[in-house]
């Protein structure tokens, strides 16, 4: 089957890889771009575990092809982290101890940047709602809310 | 047939694609049907046309008779369009309710509707705002009434290589608005059990002019329910005339008995979401005069 050549954006740097024309962009990036960060969970966008922020949205990258990323600009956990220092979301995370396993916490680290971006100050209602794409199984949520609420009020300064 | 992805920049290659591969041929909007389908190995087209390069299908555009909405345009983008959520209400709360923010960032109004599923939130309230679908095809264009487009579970009027380019929502007149209540057993995240949208028009003195009730989930397609309209028309929105609303939609529904509901529960969920959703509508439409 023919390859297609895709080029776009990944964390601020132009990458260039090849796909299958129904490569999902999840699968893509795992195994043709080498980025695990993102994790495959429910592969039917109900999990939140392969969310991506995708065109300045965020996504479920196993509801995309790959073939799509064409020109567009991604960013995914590798990218949240600056050089040295965590970002304030997954610093909180890490000091409230909002995960456990692990596999749904670039997930959620994606959601919530994209949320607090958004909505600087939110509700603990407006957290819940806002993470309702993002499943864990272990940690039953509420240290993962205290994380994104203190978050919230590092990253307001 | 070889697996392949298109991504034409017009409506006119878009069709043209759609109309060499035929049955083969899928369009890809948001995907947040197809993908999973093709997972699950429901659908198998060879062939995805992408659609979400086409500026016509992107586009938001209101003028005095109305607003067009591209049939691509995601859950997402129609969030930030405070006017036009504050013209259709009903529509934009359906359309809000549709899963996650992961899935309004690709979910888009027009894959609601061609993905025909009977308990698709957007596609009552389109019915109550008699909205207009435009269609484009291997013969030109052609608009479609909401009413006529969904003819069964997962089926539609698009013929061979036809593909929605965008949905018409006709201007509200004065002192008219809009309303959509669902019902699930979660808080979120759910397909509806039953789902209800209304659109009045009241008179200066409260009464009601006009009004129209669909249903979703409780039938082949979503439908509208003329009778539970009639029942409020000419009258003042209280407790007698919705009363005599709910007990239209109820006798209207059509329900099947599956893991979502029964048959007894959804019908008596119909009169009671028509009821509520008209009291909406009808406080939004006192507020627009």
């Amino acid at each position: 089957m023919p390859k297609l050549h895709v080029e776009t954006t990944i964390n601020g740097e132009t990458a260039e890889f090849l796909c299958d024309p129904h490569q999902t962009l999840l699968d893509a990036l795992r195994n043709n771009v080498g980025l695990t960060g993102v994790k495959e969970g429910c592969s039917t966008g109900d999990c939140g575990a392969c969310s991506v922020i995708f065109d300045g949205r965020l996504t479920a990258s196993c509801l995309v092809l790959a073939a799509e990323a064409a020109g567009r600009t991604l960013e995914t956990v590798e990218g949240v982290a600056k050089p040295g220092a965590l970002h304030p979301v997954q610093q909180k995370l890490l000091e409230h101890a909002g995960l456990q396993c692990g596999i749904c916490t670039p997930g959620i680290v994606i959601a919530a940047k994209a949320l607090l971006e958004k909505n600087p100050d939110p509700t603990e209602r407006e957290i819940r709602f806002g993470l309702a794409g993002n499943l864990c199984r272990c940690t039953g949520y509420d240290k993962i809310i205290r994380a994104v609420q203190d978050a919230a009020t590092v990253m307001r300064g | 047939m070889q697996n392949s992805f298109e991504s034409p920049r017009s409506v006119e290659d878009a069709v043209a694609a759609l109309a060499k591969h035929g049955a083969a041929a899928r369009v890809l909007a948001g995907g947040t049907d197809l993908l999973v389908q093709m997972r699950t190995g429901a659908r198998t087209p060879a062939v995805l046309v992408d659609v979400k390069r086409i500026p016509e299908l992107m586009a938001i555009t209101l003028g005095a008779s109305g607003a067009t909405i591209g049939a691509a345009v995601c859950g997402d983008e129609l969030s930030n369009h405070q006017e036009l959520s504050a013209l259709w209400p009903g529509i934009f709360e359906a359309a809000a309710l549709i899963g996650s923010k992961q899935v309004q960032g690709r979910a888009s109004i027009g894959g609601n509707l061609c993905n025909s599923s009977p308990a698709a939130d957007t596609t009552p309230a389109l019915l109550a705002n008699e909205v207009r679908c435009i269609v484009a095809g291997p013969n030109g264009r052609r608009e479609v009434a909401i009413d006529a487009f969904c003819t069964g579970p997962g089926k539609n009027v698009l013929g061979a290589g036809e593909l929605l380019v965008a949905l018409f929502l006709p201007r509200p007149a004065a002192r008219t608005s809009d309303a959509y209540l669902r019902l699930i057993p979660r808080t979120e995240m759910d397909i509806a059990v039953v789902g209800a949208g209304v659109r009045l028009t009241l008179a200066a003195d409260g009464t009601c002019t006009a009004a129209r009730v669909a249903l979703g989930a409780v039938g082949p397609t979503a439908y509208l329910v003329p009778e539970a309209g009639a029942a409020l028309v000419g009258k003042k929105i209280d407790d007698a005339s919705l009363a005599a609303a709910a007990a239209a939609a109820s006798a209207a529904a059509r329900p099947i008995d599956d893991k979502r509901g029964t048959i007894v529960y959804r019908r008596h969920v119909s009169g009671v979401l028509t009821k509520r959703a008209a009291r909406i509508a009808a406080s939004r439409a006192a507020a627009r005069a």
